[in-house]
């Protein structure tokens, strides 16, 4: 660590108005190096580096880039600098061309016209150093996710960028997108590039980062070498140890809550039966568009479908009716909570009694010291952290948005709980709490159901795990016989027979 | 109230502190009430410009002058809570009006049955741009720009273009009551029905859901159909009150009655805080964007400002307390 850093945060503090976000900070980055920057949602990471990127100066503290005190009032003067950020939203004009998007501002020009042939060999010389073989004259919206961030990237370097800030750029890619990015953010450290890598996933850490800084709260606690084992990592971003990331509790399961046969909705899933008895957690794995969200909507009620029942408790439900299956308890956590879970605009306490608001009411008037009862009682069980219940959820963090969701439907005395993708975008700490929510409701009788994409979630947490492949059952497995392995290639089932 | 203390350590104890934290209430509660500072400061400078203004006979005119909007405001601020738009409120007014006047008079209706006769019309118009959107699937701009036209069309063809007197009743509605006048109580009685609505009944709660998140509302289990239909029903309804008072006033139900007010509606619904994208707006606030628009009107009246002028000077007044309003949640 001889060498001078390329930029140092040094004792950074953030303050918005009474609250401190960021709390003397100190991060150091180096040429050639990747500084892995850990934390839970809401602990200041993005703050930390928006005030490289020039969208936050800090309140205290100062900003050293080549070890001279600087000033980044702007992103003009941090791209100035060499500094590039690659934000979670993708920053590309997706009508427009890639290679438009990457010499966006600074066109090639001759006789006040675009020089177009110019402006093609200068694109395509940027998308080699990320080892993108694109046609650079085709719109950057017609590119997958992945394609799209190695575009921007390509656009950075082409700026001249030495110092590389990733913002969570893995979590949208796949297996195998996430394997080719990292064989280039190898290749620019190898070429002297100085990166910031926000993840959260650990195991992407010890792949790829050569130092940790871990902040929790907005406060600096510990810098750590990537080989640090993932108990400890967990232990130093959430601040206490997470014995078992799967707190599984089986419960003896007894009757039949939910039974779903061969339910069909042409071009989503074919033929779905299952059933889920009381005291049981159902994963449901797959891979992305085998039809499993369409799936629990349909048994929700959400959508509806063309042939095959669902019945609870021995009774059918209709069709596309949620206001049946609410009233025989099932309750439907989506997987989107932004877009369909939440009023983001409106309280905590509103958001907690949507469920409960119409078939609570008497001669039509809100019951309202029952609403009010009833929300505080479920906020406290699932440790809602707010200011209070008259907050606004979209000023909570993932997690806690998530719980408000949850407790809709505990509120509301569901029994069954089908859960969509319940931990994305969930702080570990949030997570844990989730998992130990469904043991309550299994212990106390009720039924979990649970898409995830997670496969070690599915494994740690269900009893059975059913598999789907191209919309059908590809099979259940009991939780004991399930890995990773066998999960997998039932997932692939369908796709495989296709091709044969 | 009392959480506000609680906070607030007492004025022996820190003087200073104390300050301060009456002037960030202060500041936070103009931030809070923007539009009532704004009506404040206006009526002030209304005062200050002619002193005429604050005589009590004036001010019962502003509240005559109000009135028709305020109540047509209130009927609105259910459909822009829920994210919508009911552009046809004027013309449903002015079919109200006319079919109360035209049972009264020419088919000789008791007077209260063709007042219900009027207020049913405004419901049926609501219901039918309700279910149009609910059911229908139109965008309520598209609905309801039917409507308008409908409810116009068909009060030309009821009155064949020509005024119709109002029963008596409807009349009693225009009048006044000693020095009290009937339009007053109307806009004050309407005003708080509205506040009922969507402060203590569950289908009102429902509606700032609906209009925050519908698929979130829905799939929660409020019955976003029905609550969409309610909305445009009594926006119909609204209306249909708001256009026998003018009526009354007149004396007779008149064809071209309450043309364009439906967008003066918007305006004091959106002066008063609403988001057109849904979710937020208050009864309170919409009376205050109502006042504001009739102080304006009434105070340059008095100044004698040209009526052509006027029309500028309230567009400026939209833009700018809409702009005052987004500049402030940004700044949240």
């Amino acid at each position: 660590m001889s060498d001078q850093p390329i930029l140092t945060l040094d004792h950074v503090t953030k303050r918005f108005g009474p609250i401190t976000v960021v709390d003397d900070v100190t991060v150091n980055v180096h040429k050639g190096k990747i500084q892995v920057l850990l934390g839970e949602n809401g602990a200041g990471k993005s703050t930390l580096i928006n005030m490289a990127a020039g969208v936050h100066e800090p309140s205290s503290g100062q900003i050293i880039v080549d070890g001279q005190p600087t000033r980044i009032p702007d992103t003009k003067a941090s791209e100035a600098l060499g500094i590039a950020t690659i934000h979670q939203e993708l920053q590309l004009v997706s009508s427009l061309s890639v290679a438009e998007n990457i010499m966006m501002g600074r066109l090639p020009r001759r006789f006040g016209l675009v020089d177009r042939p110019e402006m093609y060999r200068l694109a395509t010389q940027a998308l080699t150093t990320v080892g993108l073989h694109v046609d650079p004259r085709m719109p950057a919206g017609a590119l997958g996710i992945a394609r799209q961030q190695l575009v921007e990237i390509a656009k950075a370097l082409s700026l001249k960028a030495r110092l590389l800030i990733l913002d969570e750029p893995t979590a949208s890619l796949t297996k195998h997108e996430i394997e080719h990015l990292f064989g280039v953010i190898s290749q620019l450290r190898s070429e002297g590039v100085g990166m910031v890598f926000i993840s959260h996933h650990l195991d992407e850490i010890a792949a790829i980062g050569d130092s940790v800084t871990v902040i929790r709260d907005g406060r600096f606690v510990a810098e750590v070498p990537p080989t640090t084992p993932e108990p400890e990592l967990v232990r130093l971003m959430v601040g206490r140890s997470i014995d078992e990331q799967f707190p599984r509790r089986a419960t003896p399961p007894s009757e039949t809550l939910l039974s779903v046969a061969g339910l069909t909705r042409k071009g989503s899933f074919t033929d779905v039966s299952f059933e889920v008895r009381a005291g049981e957690v159902l994963g449901i794995a797959g891979l992305v568009g085998a039809g499993r969200t369409e799936v629990v909507r349909a048994i929700a009620g959400a959508d509806s479908y063309d042939t095959g029942t669902v019945t609870v408790r021995g009774k059918p439900l209709r069709k596309g009716r949620i206001a049946a299956a609410i009233a025989a308890g099932v309750g439907l956590v989506p997987e989107d909570r932004k877009a369909f879970g939440l009023v983001l605009g409106a309280s905590v306490q509103d958001n907690l009694g949507y469920a409960t608001l119409m078939s609570s009411a008497r001669y039509g008037l809100v019951d309202r010291r029952g609403q009010a009862e009833r929300a505080s009682a479920v906020a406290e069980r699932l440790s809602v952290r707010m200011r209070g219940l008259s907050q606004r959820v979209g000023a909570l963090s993932g997690g806690n948005q998530q719980k408000v969701v949850l407790g809709r439907w505990i509120s509301a005395g569901s029994q069954i709980l089908i859960l969509d993708e319940p931990t994305r975008g969930v702080d570990v700490g949030a997570k844990v709490e989730i998992y130990q929510l469904m043991n309550e409701i299994t212990a106390a009788g009720g039924a979990v159901v649970m898409v995830s994409s997670e496969l070690p979630e599915v494994l740690g947490m269900s009893d059975r795990i059913l598999v789907m492949s191209d919309g059908r059952v590809a099979g259940v497995l009991a939780a004991a016989d399930a890995d990773q392995q066998t999960v997998m290639s039932l997932a692939v089932k369908e796709v495989e027979a296709d091709r044969v | 109230m009392s959480d506000t203390q609680e906070t607030t350590p007492t004025a022996q104890q820190a003087p200073s502190a104390d300050g301060k934290a009456r002037r960030a209430r202060i500041a936070d509660f103009i931030s809070d009430n923007g539009a009532l500072v704004g009506l404040l400061v206006l009526c002030v400078a209304m005062f200050v410009a002619t002193p005429d203004f604050l005589t009590p006979n004036n001010l019962l005119n502003v509240g005559i002058q109000a009135s028709v909007v305020a109540i047509l405001a209130f009927g609105q601020t259910f459909v822009i809570v829920t994210a919508g738009i009911d552009l046809s409120v004027g013309s449903v007014a002015a079919l109200s009006a006319m079919l109360a006047a035209f049972t009264g008079q020419t088919w000789g209706m008791p007077p209260m049955v063709a007042l219900l006769f009027g207020l049913l019309t405004g419901l049926a118009a609501g219901m039918v741009s309700g279910a149009a959107t609910a059911y229908g699937k139109l965008p309520p701009f598209i609905a309801t720009l039917a409507m308008l036209s409908v409810a116009r069309g068909l009060t030309l063809v009821v009155s064949n273009g020509i005024p119709i007197p109002t029963p008596s009743v409807v009349t009693w509605l225009g009048g006044s009551v000693g020095p009290i006048p009937v339009p007053v109580v109307v806009l004050l009685v309407m005003g708080a029905i509205g506040w009922f609505i969507l402060n203590r009944l569950a289908i009102g709660r429902a509606m700032y859901a609906v209009g925050g998140n519908l698929e979130a509302a829905r799939l929660s289990g409020i019955p976003v159909k029905r609550v969409l239909v309610t909305v445009y029903a009594l926006a119909g309804i609204f209306a249909a009150v708001a256009g026998l008072v003018l009526s009354g006033r007149l004396a007779s139900a008149q064809p071209q009655a309450a043309t364009g007010y439906e967008l003066d509606a918007i305006a004091a619904v959106v002066i008063g805080g609403a988001s057109l994208a849904g979710g937020v707006g208050k009864i309170s606030g919409t009376l205050i964007g109502a006042l504001v628009l009739a102080v304006i009107r009434n105070g340059l009246n008095l100044l004698n400002v040209s009526a052509f002028w006027q029309q500028v000077i309230i567009g400026l007044v939209i833009a700018v307390a809409v702009g005052i309003d987004v500049l402030r949640r940004k700044r949240a």
